[in-house]
């Protein structure tokens, strides 16, 4: 059935035509561009990441030795020949860092992707379909979450001569069940609420409720699970390599690590073997943290829209903006009005 | 009641975001809520009724921020003050004790987890530490008793009363540290007509045996007409017309008044068309300019388009109680 116009016409007079002026455009809030980029955590994370990126690609070109090659100058401080000085058998730790980031970042971001996609595929099924998958995969889960993570990869890593590729793909099919059992959770909460009833009551498909309703709220989690999970294989794998396992070929910066315990460089005064490689692991964890934190700000369009969240209120101090605790910008009783535009009042008379 | 002030709004603003992007949401309002009265605030959705109740607790979500303006408030004895003006502790330490809000919905205002003595303990555990555990159940019970629920549903949770009991708990959880003012959202409209008569007769007759100030927020202009002392009337931010509530029903100067007076059916009295008003509630982000409710408004001539309207003292035979913004109405004195 159809509405007439003309019914609701006499209804509402002149709706339209009549309700709002024609010539004025609303003030078109800006759309900023990169403004992910804009919020100064992300930022600082993003730079660095890039930044370890950057040397995950050249590090092997750019490094000023082959890491392996020993030289005369053992354990020395660093200098301008060695930045970061040089171990006992006289390679030069600068070398080796930069050659062992790659590995590490390969490992890391592998084991984060693959672990992310199982965990939002595991989770979100069982979450959104219910029944007989969520009880299978609930179940499947459970195990994976009772699997300790590292004794496996120590055992694969040393029974298999893996390679890097090998350990990544180990950590990521490993730690992905707690993301799905918080993604599961959340997607149980999330499937019942009404907005996803009313797209469902307009026909929308299963899988465009899945992609379009569901998963856009999930985004927080998915990426703070991911962000969990690079670090935790970035450490799995220096891990690994500072207590001996893996291969011996593969530079990384836990294979620096090791060679620093094994040659008691702190007993040797030799602060230089391993405080980088402990500085980069904390600075890649810090960037990653704050990436997240970033996300967490982004995906949320109340925290979004605000822009700004820090502001100067009429006591003189820059506060956040938080709930209950509204700013108070001015606090004077001059009404804002006179200044823009002058009401007259206009004088009554006898007329 | 007395003509006493106990809460004074003078030329408030507020805006939802800074600067260029922001939507101002309250524009230079000024209200004064007396002594034990009832004042009615009502307008269409989106008129800033609620922006402003919240702005003037200071409870508004970012990203609201309050651009102008003075909330003075005048306790009972002691001199008044800003409440724009106190720091974040003192500004804790007022809520509750001072102003109390009973928000719309009590469905979700109460804990489902907890224990409605639980719960109404918690006030009283925060501002009045000092207080021993058996005095605040005594108050706790005593104070159930007051809004018509009996001793014994203390010990229950929330889902195991109904809507209405839910909301008089809220009530009952407003008034327990006596406050001056209890601004209520809405209140009422979850509920039923039966229980809405209910739970209004019981705020009316606990507002005579404790002498608490209400600022009633609703869109029902007939409730507010029947419960309220004093109704202003809010449209695109601005408080156009307020009165006396019988004489805002019986003759009310504002074409918007009349429009939104116009829209609901009296009991008695002769048949007369519904009018309503055509149109709909202008866009915050671009106000039409002068009077906002120019192109919606039937009577607007000339000045209506360009110029502001100053809220202010009608030159009318009772002008001196009411005050209203209309260049139909011209102003003999404006209101702050």
């Amino acid at each position: 059935m159809t509405i007439p116009t003309s019914s609701v016409e006499q209804v509402i007079p002149g709706q339209g035509a009549m309700a709002q002026p024609e010539d004025r455009k609303p003030a078109k809030a800006k759309r900023r561009r990169f403004r992910f980029v804009s919020n100064a955590k992300a930022a600082t994370g993003l730079i660095i990441i890039g930044i370890y990126l950057l040397f995950a690609i050249i590090g092997p070109w750019i490094a000023p030795y082959d890491p392996d090659a020993q030289s005369e100058e053992l354990v020395q401080p660093p200098s301008a020949a060695h930045w970061f000085g040089t171990t006992h058998l006289g390679q030069d730790v600068l070398s080796q860092i930069l050659v062992g980031t790659r590995g590490v970042m390969v490992v890391g971001l592998t084991a984060g992707v693959v672990a992310t996609i199982l965990s939002v595929v595991v989770g979100v099924t069982a979450g959104y379909l219910g029944g007989g998958w969520d009880d299978s995969l609930s179940a499947l889960s459970n195990v994976f979450l009772v699997i300790p993570a590292l004794p496996l990869i120590i055992i694969v890593a040393s029974s298999v001569s893996a390679g890097s590729l090998i350990v990544a793909l180990v950590i990521g099919l490993t730690s992905w069940s707690w993301g799905a059992r918080v993604l599961r959770a959340q997607t149980l909460s999330l499937r019942r609420r009404d907005y996803v009833e009313a797209a469902r009551a307009t026909g929308e498909t299963t899988w465009r409720l899945i992609f379009f309703e569901i998963l856009p709220n999930l985004t927080a989690i998915i990426a703070s699970g991911f962000v969990g999970t690079v670090i935790f294989a970035v450490t799995a794998e220096i891990t690994l390599a500072f207590i001996g396992i893996g291969g011996i070929s593969n530079w990384n910066w836990g294979e620096v690590l090791f060679w620093a315990q094994s040659q008691q460089a702190l007993a040797q005064g030799a602060w230089w073997w391993f405080i980088p490689a402990g500085l980069a692991i904390a600075f890649l964890g810090t960037a990653l943290s704050l990436v997240n934190f970033g996300i967490d700000e982004f995906v949320s369009p109340r925290l979004r829209s605000a822009g700004k969240t820090k502001i100067k209120t009429a006591s003189g101090h820059t506060v956040r903006m938080r709930v209950g605790f509204t700013p108070v910008l001015a606090n004077t009783a001059e009404p804002h009005t006179h200044a823009t535009t002058t009401p007259v009042v206009r004088k009554v008379g006898p007329s | 009641m007395s003509n006493e002030p106990v809460l004074e709004i003078r030329n408030l603003n507020v805006d939802y975001g800074l600067g260029d992007v922001g939507v101002q949401a309250v524009r230079d309002v000024n209200l004064t809520l007396h002594r034990g009265e009832v004042l009615g605030l009502a307008g269409e959705s989106g008129s800033g009724k609620s922006t402003l109740a919240y702005g003037l607790t200071r409870l508004l979500p970012p990203p609201g921020v309050i651009t102008g303006g003075q909330v003075i408030y005048h306790p009972e004895d002691g001199k008044p003050y800003d409440v724009l003006g106190l720091t974040d502790r003192e500004l804790r330490a007022f809520r509750w004790a001072e102003t109390a809000i009973v928000f719309q919905g009590a469905m979700n205002s109460l804990n489902p987890v907890h224990k409605v003595s639980t719960q109404l303990n918690d006030v009283l555990e925060a501002h009045e530490p000092t207080m021993s555990a058996r005095d605040r159940d005594a108050r706790c019970r005593e104070m159930l008793k007051l809004v018509g629920i009996s001793g014994d549903r203390m010990d229950a949770y929330p889902h195991q009363l109904s809507g209405g009991m839910r909301q008089r708990v809220m009530i009952g959880m407003a008034l327990i540290l006596q406050p001056q003012v209890v601004i209520m959202d809405e209140p009422t409209t979850a509920l039923d007509v039966v229980m809405q008569r209910q739970i209004l007769g019981q705020i009316i007759e606990l507002r005579e045996r404790l002498g608490f100030s209400v600022i009633f927020i609703t869109h029902d202009l007939s409730l507010l007409v029947e419960f309220s002392n004093r109704i202003a009337i809010m449209y695109g931010g601005r408080i156009v017309e307020e009165a006396p509530a019988s004489t805002l029903y019986r003759d009310s100067l504002h074409p918007y008044s009349a429009g939104l007076l116009g829209s609901f059916p009296a009991l008695r009295g002769p048949r007369r068309e519904l009018s309503g008003i055509p149109g709909s509630p202008p866009d915050l982000k671009g106000m039409p300019s002068g009077c906002s409710f120019h192109p919606r408004c039937p009577k607007a001539f000339d000045p209506c388009a360009d110029n502001i309207p100053v809220l202010g003292r009608p030159d009318a035979p009772d002008g001196a109680t009411r005050s209203v913004a209309c260049w139909l109405h011209p102003v003999k004195e404006p209101v702050g």
